[in-house]
């Protein structure tokens, strides 16, 4: 009520002025919006001075530049078919396989935390806690969760699947946390009331409700963690990534090129199943 | 009866169901039995190509704990040389992410097939972003050390690239769903496109294009790790630094500050992002 009646008194416009006057009264931010840009200024200023260090640019970036776009137009062609253990084809199956699989163990790891971090399921300060737990694993970096898996598995593709599912626990746990709190809660008082208990009410409450946007949510991080898998060869976890980065490493741009091409193209072909699919999740069946 | 049959019903045939009055329609059947097939197959297939074991995870899964109880106690007296990288990566995030975002608006609008009439520009531009987006930041981060040299300008350069391709998706998908009634308006005024896209359609955006960067800005910061290892500068140095000489005490020094920095960041530009979000 007393928010109506300020904005009755500062509303600028009274009845039966021209559109040419009600624009010139509309509200002007002067302040606020010349502050906004000052701060802007003072922040990409302050942030400016990385690039004060420019002593270490080297002169042939052009000439390196050049020769990559020349291997990914000329890449070696027995690199791309080579359907031995170690060719790409199989790597690359490697690298599905571990974003695969390490975006199911992640689901199933961020499964208790989204219940536990969604404010209409337990206490808000309980929420809190575990959202802070989830940011928590969030924080420290692919390189360390790497080293800390090698240690269980032993170098290879199981430790890469290991670090990639904790990887996805924050972005999967957090938009799972947002379909939970989504959840209408009318249809679990009706079921209530026609007498079901709590397994039937989460098996016909919440279920149907969350399942498509669990999906599409999972997909996308599949989607993601394809494309995160070359990180992975950093810590040595199998997959994709050893080979790029060797390949970049000792300079031999036209086997660089060749696996890129073919990881761009699986990751195309990959993203344009993930949408469709998504789309039939988000819109239904048409 | 007349609906075309996908192959799946053909195999499968739909239940046929007469109603009341005489007609007959068909239930198709549920395409869940073949999801879940593949579903296992793929699992199947992951864990014998990875070598997923259970019980290795249960017979050496403490060792993961290994390094943490390294990490901790973390090394205090190491805090202070952890603010000059740190500021550098937020620097770098800063720049780069406001570079990105910047680049990304005309290329979207050339994305956008509400604006940009011709199919041709509008698929090649799509397809420019698509392929910056495979990129891994890994490999521009890399190229970008050999371009300018090992240092904060590589990290910015690869940050900015990350950024544009991701602002710049969400950016045309945007543009495509605003009012368009406004910009026809003042095309049919006599206005060019440039300046009709400037007036009518960049007000529309502007919440959730502020709103998405600075989601971006926040996972940038988390990118600064990879950063580090090819040599373009930030905290990812030092967290290669340390990881190699052994001191993981001050590893966890760097990982405390890093998830306060974190969570200062998002909590600062979530409150920002919903401030945006509720003007509109």
């Amino acid at each position: 009520m007393a928010e109506a009646k300020r904005k009755e008194r500062f509303n600028p416009y009274r009845p039966g002025m021209t559109i040419q006057e009600m624009y010139e009264a509309r509200p002007k931010a002067y302040l606020a919006v010349s502050f906004t840009l000052l701060l802007m200024v003072v922040i990409v200023g302050w942030s400016s001075t990385a690039l004060a260090d420019n002593s270490s640019t080297s002169s042939d970036g052009a000439a390196v530049i050049k020769s990559i776009f020349y291997g990914l137009v000329h890449p070696e062609f027995n690199v791309l078919f080579d359907f031995s253990r170690q060719g790409l084809p199989a790597l690359l199956l490697e690298t599905m396989c571990i974003a695969f699989l390490g975006t199911i163990v992640g689901a199933v790891l961020a499964i208790p935390f989204a219940f536990l971090g969604a404010s209409n399921i337990v206490p808000a300060p309980v929420a809190m806690v575990f959202r802070t737990v989830v940011m928590a694993i969030r924080t420290i970096p692919a390189l360390v969760y790497g080293l800390m898996f090698i240690r269980v598995t032993g170098p290879g593709p199981f430790a890469g699947l290991l670090t990639m599912s904790v990887c996805s626990i924050g972005m999967i746990s957090k938009q799972f946390i947002e379909s939970i709190e989504d959840i209408d809660k009318g249809i679990l008082e009706s079921l209530d009331a026609i007498g079901c208990n709590v397994f039937q009410k989460i098996r016909y409450g919440i279920i149907p409700q969350i399942a498509p946007d669990f999906a599409s949510t999972l997909i996308y991080r599949f989607d993601m963690n394809l494309r995160d898998s070359s990180t992975l060869g950093i810590v040595g976890a199998g997959g994709i990534g050893a080979p790029l980065i060797f390949a970049m490493g000792g300079y031999k741009w036209q086997q660089t090129g060749a696996i890129l091409l073919e990881l761009i193209i699986l990751i195309l072909i990959v993203e344009w199943i993930s949408n469709k699919i998504r789309n039939k999740l988000a819109h239904g069946e048409r | 009866m007349d609906e075309k049959l996908s192959l799946y019903d053909k195999i499968f045939k739909p239940r046929l169901i007469t109603l009341s009055n005489g007609k007959i329609v068909m239930e198709k059947r549920s395409r869940k039995p073949l999801v879940i097939l593949v579903l296992i197959l793929a699992t199947l297939l992951s864990v014998h190509i990875t070598g997923f074991k259970f019980s290795t995870i249960m017979k050496r899964g403490y060792q993961f704990w290994d390094y943490l109880f390294r990490m901790f106690p973390p090394e205090l007296s190491y805090v202070n040389s952890i603010w000059q990288p740190l500021f550098d990566t937020i620097k770098m995030s800063i720049l780069g992410s406001l570079i990105g975002a910047l680049a990304a608006i005309p290329f979207a609008m050339l994305a956008s097939s509400n604006v940009i009439k011709s199919k041709i520009v509008v698929v090649l531009t799509r397809l420019f972003f698509s392929i910056t987006r495979t990129l891994p930041t890994l490999v521009t981060a890399m190229v970008a050390t050999f371009v300018f040299g090992l240092g904060t300008i590589a990290g910015t350069t690869s940050i900015a690239i990350f950024t544009f391709s991701y602002v710049g998706k969400l950016l045309y998908e945007q543009i495509e769903t605003v009012n368009m009634g406004s910009f026809e308006a003042m095309e049919s005024m006599g206005c060019t496109k440039l300046k009709a896209f400037c007036v009518a359609i960049i007000p529309q955006i502007m919440p959730g294009f502020i709103a998405n960067s600075l989601y971006c800005f926040e996972g940038n910061v988390r990118y600064a790790s990879i950063l580090g290892y090819v040599g373009a500068g930030g905290i990812g140095l030092i967290i290669n630094q340390t990881i190699g000489w052994r001191y993981y005490s001050r590893l966890g020094m760097i990982v405390v500050i890093l998830f306060f920095t974190v969570v200062i960041i998002e909590y600062l530009s979530m409150w920002i992002r919903n401030k945006l979000v509720g003007e509109i």
